[in-house]
């Protein structure tokens, strides 16, 4: 055997009492860590091959696995990680860029986990959302600076000029994810749940696949820098689009699907050649300013006939509230913004960790800075970039966001392990994949029952907490920053957040 | 081909496409038909006396799961000597008696789906889907992990397609 430094992340333990070699996890592994052995009637496993994405574990009709960490004991030494010497270990090995996919694991401030919700007590009532009204409906695009409102022969209607709006039935929507890096059925169960649910999801910039069609009133598309798949029946398919400038698990960095990936269903939806690489150039090669953006923000309202909202999607990075300025006041009607801990398919390592800022210091800073400027109102805010549950969500709307982007979640729910091999093409859970055998084991059906659930719990969980502060409607937590409290955070960090430390009071 | 008396019976139908080759259809069915219906001790002390009715059929990635189709007209039925295999004519289930069976295989023979097996464990008899008669959802169904198996009674290829 050659020498290897590599070691294997995870073990694989059988339980040979309860192991009955009916042979499952070697037919569901595509990273071939089983093996039946016919000599020996036993299942053996390889755990080096091993990725950690617990499929066999989840299928095995006995428990008869159990998939564990197995981290080296190296001699301890809190400078030289585990994690750095793995790194160096691999990169001597090969002599390329380590990829990764997902959001970045490392051991970074998650704010959201410092910051606290408020609930009424004494001076004004708490609501019980069942049994009393509790509306998060969410609408999406610019607003108007007045509203006037005049009577009419059959009631009051509205006199501003009105832009276009989405309408969320809950302030969710499902985050850009294009069709090859994630599988057709992946595309297939976020569409339905979009549709069925009243949200939007997006399809990232990998072009709209024909069955997805009729999908069209909840899908926003994607305009990005390789421009695949950009069609005038795309722009007209959809009822948002989205200019993708950056993403936040690599800012800066463009994309790159390799062309043995591009075949048959991706080459036509993309609209290129079969076999080429599909590449996303880092920059827009239109867009080197603010006025270049405007442009291409105008030139698709244009081509749609400004019927649809025209956002733009950038990452969180060091001047975002400038820049999130910026792209207001070239015309978007929405901002998303995707934080430091975003996901991502397939990124360099390197990228993914150390390039960004988090995702609630650049909401705050934005919600702020369009406030200052009173621009507030021009466009809605997203956030993205790990929205792990129904309180950050609810998080993010205190400070400032309209609706929150959830990717990585919907994966989650639709059976991802964030194993962090989707560059791999091998996903076991047949989401990151378009291997036929592996992208069957996503049930749309099921995918779309999942997602519906993950949704409908959320919104249920949005309504307690509101109900809980005495807020009856999702615009009044919107912005609404005496919500919350921070605590363990430094005066800087609360300042740049604009909230109070837990204790302090009016 | 219409039921006796037009009556619509539960079946057991594939989504051939969510199928995906796992083969716990035929794990657990093995452990439904045998003596102790439990899976570590039907597996470590039973196997080689109980046949899955169900098969999973593969070719490259493509694979499906099939048993008895209950055929409306069987002709396993009308092929066997012993009046073993009988169907039922109010819920059109096709089951075949073992108890008067005498593994003439005839059956087998005139299977159109070469879905009834050989159990050859004890006295030679016939084995097939008896569609896990006192379950209220056959077993293949109810632990097929993609549901890629359905016990309704419509076929879902005929009905029109749900999703994109």
């Amino acid at each position: 055997m050659p020498l290897k430094l590599d070691l294997s992340e995870f073990e694989v333990l059988r339980d040979t009492q309860k192991c009955i070699e009916c042979e499952v996890c070697v037919r569901q592994c595509s990273n071939d860590v089983h093996e039946f052995d016919t000599d020996d009637s036993r299942v053996y496993s390889d755990s080096i091959k091993c990725v950690g994405c617990h499929r066999c574990e989840s299928l095995c009709p006995t428990g008869a696995i159990k998939i564990k960490k197995k981290d080296p004991e190296f001699k301890e030494n809190y400078n030289w990680s585990i994690t750095h010497l793995k790194n160096i270990y691999k990169q001597s090995d090969a002599g390329g860029v380590i990829l990764t996919g997902m959001g970045s694991d490392r051991p970074n401030t998650v704010y959201w986990d410092k910051i606290l919700l408020n609930a009424s007590q004494v001076t004004n009532p708490s609501i019980d959302p069942l049994r009393e009204p509790m509306e998060i409906k969410t609408f999406i695009g610019r607003k108007p600076d007045m509203l006037e409102i005049e009577k009419g022969d059959t009631g009051y209607r509205i006199k501003s000029q009105m832009t276009p709006q989405l309408e969320l039935s809950t302030p969710v929507l499902f985050s850009a994810m294009s069709y090859g890096s994630i599988s057709l059925n992946a595309c297939r169960s976020l569409a339905a749940a979009a549709a069925e649910y009243g949200i939007f999801y997006n399809t990232g910039e990998g072009g709209l696949h024909r069955d997805l069609r009729k999908y069209a009133d909840c899908t926003i598309v994607q305009v990005a820098s390789g421009r695949f798949g950009v069609s005038r029946d795309y722009l007209e398919n959809a009822a948002a689009i989205e200019i993708k400038i950056g993403q936040g698990a690599k800012p800066g960095i463009g994309g790159h699907l390799p062309g043995e990936k591009v075949t048959g269903d991706i080459s036509s939806t993309r609209m290129i050649p079969e076999g080429t690489d599909a590449i996303s150039p880092a920059p827009h090669h239109d867009i080197y300013s603010i006025e270049d953006l405007a442009q291409l923000i105008y030139a698709l309202k244009e081509a749609t006939d400004y019927s649809k909202p025209v956002g733009v999607k950038v990452s969180a990075v060091h001047n975002i509230a400038p820049i999130a300025s910026g792209i207001v006041r070239a015309g978007a009607d929405f901002v998303a913004i995707d934080g430091f801990r975003g996901g991502t398919g397939a990124a360099p390592q390197v990228i993914r960790d150390n390039v960004g800022i988090p995702i609630e210091l650049a909401l705050a800073s934005v919600d702020t800075r369009l406030r200052e400027e009173g621009i507030r109102h021009k466009a809605s805010i997203i956030v993205a970039g790990s929205i792990r549950s129904s309180s950050d969500a609810v998080k993010a709307i205190a400070l400032g966001a309209d609706a929150v982007y959830i990717a990585t979640a919907a994966l989650v729910a639709m059976g991802c392990h964030l194993c962090q091999k989707c560059y791999t093409g091998k996903c076991n859970w047949g989401i990151a994949t378009q291997d036929p055998y592996l992208t069957k084991r996503l049930n749309p059906e099921i995918g779309t029952r999942r997602l519906l659930n993950l949704l409908r719990a959320w919104s249920l969980e949005i309504k307690e907490i509101l109900g809980g502060a005495g807020i009856n409607a999702v615009e009044s937590l919107r912005g609404n920053r005496e919500q919350l409290r921070g605590f363990g955070l430094s005066e800087r960090e609360l300042s740049i957040l604009g909230i109070k430390h837990a204790g302090e009071a009016w | 081909m219409r039921e006796r008396h037009g009556e619509k019976v539960k079946k057991i139908f594939i989504e051939e496409q969510y199928c995906i080759g796992c083969r716990l259809c035929e794990i657990y069915c093995q452990v439904r038909h045998s003596k102790s219906r439990k899976i570590l001790k039907a597996f470590r002390k039973e196997l080689q006396s109980i046949v899955s009715r169900v098969t999973v059929e593969e070719i490259g990635y493509n694979s499906f799961a099939i048993q008895c189709r209950h055929c409306a007209d069987a002709p396993c039925v009308d092929a066997c000597i012993s009046g073993a295999m009988i169907k039922n004519e109010n819920t059109g289930v096709v089951i075949c008696d073992q108890d008067r069976c005498v593994g003439c295989w005839s059956c087998i023979m005139v299977c159109p789906y070469g879905v009834i097996k050989r159990d050859i464990s004890g006295r030679k008899v016939a084995s097939k889907c008896d569609l896990c008669f006192g379950e209220e959802v056959p077993v293949c169904v109810k632990n097929c992990p993609n549901e890629a198996l359905k016990f309704t009674d419509t076929d879902p290829d005929t009905a029109s397609a749900k999703l994109g």
